[in-house]
């Protein structure tokens, strides 16, 4: 009896953990730079490198003066 | 070139997710902008820089960008000697923008057609008279 009980409390706990992980996961920032080239093709450059966040920082710059 | 600025108001006519676009020059000349004279000028150098830097970080010949942020994205776009920086909301559907984007470039390159000249108008012909006697009703 007292096993089932803690095997209960085990998975409830474990449930809501997996549910917390899952909704930061989901609220990562998805900043990024996507260049498309005259040839078709797409190169995407995630915000977390170091050009792309220095390109990302330049293009919030532009949106703000576009929204003052 | 067609009036910029009728370009730019029917692409935000047509596309509900652009708030803001400046059409410039590879120069960096605005040639027409929903923004203000002064915020025109500082939007188009500074998305004019961005794309140069852009294209300097990546081989090949760069037409199109998009760069997403948290409080919006903004899509550059050069076709010729033009190019187009617009902003809108977070997580727009890219490929629309970019296509209403490019027609608007497109438009805004048009050289404008010469006006036919109006033709002119025929002399009245005067209206022909009825020699034909009015009918009194008797056979």
């Amino acid at each position: 009896m007292e096993s089932r009980r803690l095997f209960a409390i085990g998975l409830a706990v474990g449930s809501l953990l997996g549910i917390g992980l899952y909704a930061r996961r989901g609220r990562r920032s998805s900043e990024r730079i996507d260049l498309y080239f005259a040839d078709g093709s797409l190169t995407s450059l995630d915000a977390a490198g170091w050009e792309a966040a220095r390109l990302v920082a330049q293009a919030r710059d532009v949106l703000r003066a576009t929204r003052q | 070139m067609t009036d910029g600025k009728s370009a730019l108001a029917e692409l935000t006519e047509i596309s509900a997710q652009i708030e803001a676009a400046v059409v410039f020059g590879a120069d960096g000349e605005v040639v027409a902008s929903t923004l203000p004279g002064p915020r025109a000028k500082q939007v188009a150098a500074s998305a004019r820089a961005l794309f140069e830097e852009a294209s300097r970080a990546a081989t090949g010949e760069l037409t199109h960008l998009e760069a997403a942020t948290d409080d919006g994205s903004l899509f550059i776009v050069r076709e010729g000697d033009l190019l187009i920086a617009a902003s809108t909301g977070a997580e727009p559907t890219a490929g629309l923008v970019f296509y209403d984007l490019k027609a608007c470039l497109r438009k805004a390159a048009e050289k404008p057609k010469a006006r036919a000249k109006p033709k002119p108008k025929a002399a009245a012909k005067p209206k022909a008279k009825s020699t034909r006697p009015k009918s009194s009703g008797k056979p």
